[in-house]
């Protein structure tokens, strides 16, 4: 299954970040998962929220660009090497990660990280093949 | 009843005096020129004065080849005599009045009589029927109504054509889409990047606007690459007109179906190409600046009006029949160009090299800066959702794209800068594209 993801992008100011939060935390809007790309002069904030739509939605008329993205989440066990057997059953198949984040929680003994692929029909297949746990909802405990 | 939706079954009676035969127009603007001199400097003191400095009197017009020898008018001969100074009928006469803002000092005044008022209705007539708009058509004019003459201009011309006319005036982007869909607007008149934002707003809003063929766009330059992203997302065919208040508002020129240049109307303005630096006129198909003289009006006649916008003169045939010689559509004004490091820069320039490197809509701005002698150069371009993405290497090569196009057109390097939407101001008038903030 795939996750939304909505990508906001950021200019690199000061301020800048606060301001998107601020936008979520006024609408009363969670976040599961994030991570911050930067480059010298601009930056994109990905998140992981439960209602894609109404995000995008509040940030565009707040006046940010932001864009949803289908990303894939999966479980992965929380000690040494975890996240390793997930990558191996990837590169196993030649599948290319464009990026990837882990989420601000946990979910019981796991903890739960987020991948962009351009081939996530090829990902998907070979996740499950190899046994991982691909979520179905982002839904942390 | 024929059909509406034709753009050739445009027809005005007025439109005939496009087709004047050539030697039949010049003898019609000679005697006009004559009575105009002549009413100038009769009524108006300032242009007596500069003519006598010369040792010109109006009988020294005996050709229209003479007019050259006339000084001529700049803008500033409209502050000096502010505000009434160049008017040549008494108040009684003057029907109407208009202004600019004067965001550079002191505003300037025109005047109409009403017989000034009919042509301007006549001109904007025939520029409505070269665009194929006529009785039947719902025109939603959103130039700005008041001392600015654009709303006005294309009212009166509108409503004289016979269509119906939206008298909506500029800015309020909800409304302009809901009576756009509401009415059915089948023609718009605005500025093309004041378009660009309305479709952008109807877009996301997936509010249906395919009955509207026809835009008039005008009060700003704009380039063939925008009329053809227009034309490709919508099914508008857009129309450049030319006009300027000191002459007598839009109407002075505008384009046929053919979109190959703008027709003059030269049976009421005369124009001459002149090289911007000597002030000498220069010889067909030469690009400068366009001078303009008109030859009926009567409130206030302008002798050889410099208009610093740069453009060319063409005199061939036009497949659409028109007699009436041709400018090409101006992208630039002689006075809005900037030099940065020696090189002459146009904004019409970066719009280009934006405009090449796909998906980027024209929203931008540029930056002139000075650090420590050195002047620079950055252009801020808002990152839209059609350009943006969630991959960080997409991001760097769009950004990348943008500088070698922009250094590829300019000649220089600019700093390219990518902006969120609100950080550039949306325009709902004329777009304010470049701000000089270099300190000498």
């Amino acid at each position: 299954m795939e996750v939304a993801q909505v990508s906001v992008f950021l200019e690199n100011r000061s301020g800048g970040l606060v301001e998107v939060i601020d936008v979520l935390a006024k609408h009363g809007i969670d976040m599961k998962a994030l991570s911050l790309a930067d480059m010298a002069d601009f930056g994109i904030l990905r998140l992981i929220v439960d209602d894609p739509e109404t995000t995008r939605r509040v940030l565009k008329e707040a006046g940010f660009t932001a864009d949803k993205t289908r990303v894939v989440a999966v479980e992965v066990p929380d000690r040494p090497g975890g996240l390793g057997e997930t990558l191996h059953a990837l590169r196993r198949n030649g599948i290319n990660v464009e990026y990837m984040y882990s989420a601000a929680r946990r979910k019981g003994e796991s903890a739960i990280i987020i991948f962009r692929f351009d081939e996530i029909g090829r990902a998907l297949d070979a996740l499950r093949g190899a046994g991982v746990t691909v979520l179905d909802r982002f839904d942390p405990l | 009843m024929s059909n509406w939706n034709d753009p050739a079954s445009g027809f005005h009676p007025w439109s005939a005096s496009d087709y004047l035969p050539r030697p039949k127009l010049a003898e019609l603007q000679l005697q006009r020129l004559r009575s105009t001199v002549t009413l100038a400097y009769t009524r108006v003191e300032h242009f007596r004065k500069r003519m006598t400095e010369r040792g010109l009197a109006p009988d020294d017009i005996g050709s229209l080849a003479d007019l050259a020898r006339l000084p001529f008018t700049v803008k500033a001969d409209l502050r000096d005599t502010y505000p009434f100074g160049l008017f040549a009928c008494p108040m009684e006469e003057i029907v109407r009045l208009h202004a600019s803002s004067g965001t550079t000092g002191r505003p300037i005044v025109v005047a109409y009589t009403q017989a000034d008022i009919e042509v301007w209705k006549e001109v904007m007539v025939r520029a409505f029927a070269s665009f194929g708009v006529h009785r039947g058509d719902i025109i939603q004019n959103a130039y700005g109504y008041g001392l600015f003459t654009g709303g006005l201009g294309a009212h009166y011309g509108g409503e004289a054509l016979g269509a119906t006319v939206i008298p909506i005036s500029g800015g309020n982007t909800d409304r302009q889409i809901m009576l756009m869909q509401d009415f059915g607007s089948t023609v718009i008149c605005c500025t093309p990047s004041y378009f660009l934002h309305l479709v952008e707003r109807a877009q996301e809003e997936k509010i249906d606007f395919s009955r509207m063929r026809v835009g008039v766009f005008g009060a700003e330059p704009w380039s063939e690459a925008m009329r053809q992203r227009i034309q490709k997302d919508t099914a508008i065919r857009g129309y450049d007109i030319y006009g300027l208040s000191e002459v007598i508002g839009p109407g002075v020129g505008a384009e046929c179906v053919q979109q190959a240049g703008l027709h003059l109307y030269e049976d009421h303005f005369f124009p001459e190409i002149i090289d911007p630096a000597t002030g000498q006129v220069l010889p067909e198909g030469a690009e400068g600046e366009l001078v303009l003289t008109t030859l009926s009006k009567q409130a206030m006649p302008m002798i050889r009006y410099r208009t610093r916008d740069v453009t060319t003169l063409v005199a061939e045939p036009c497949a659409c029949g028109r007699t009436l010689r041709r400018i090409k559509r101006i992208e630039r004004r002689s006075d809005d160009m900037f030099i940065i490091r020696g090189v002459n820069v146009f904004p019409s320039q970066v719009e280009t090299a934006l405009l090449k490197v796909e998906g980027t809509l024209p929203h931008y701005a540029i930056v002139l800066t000075r650090e420590k002698g050195l002047d620079d150069i950055e252009v801020q371009v808002e990152v839209t959702p059609e350009i943006f993405s969630d991959k960080m290497r997409a991001m760097e090569t769009l950004h990348r794209n943008l500088g070698h196009a922009l250094e590829q057109v300019l000649g220089i390097r600019a700093k390219v800068t990518l902006v969120e939407p609100r950080t550039l101001a949306r325009s709902e008038g004329k777009a304010k594209r470049v701000l000089d903030k270099r300190t000498i």
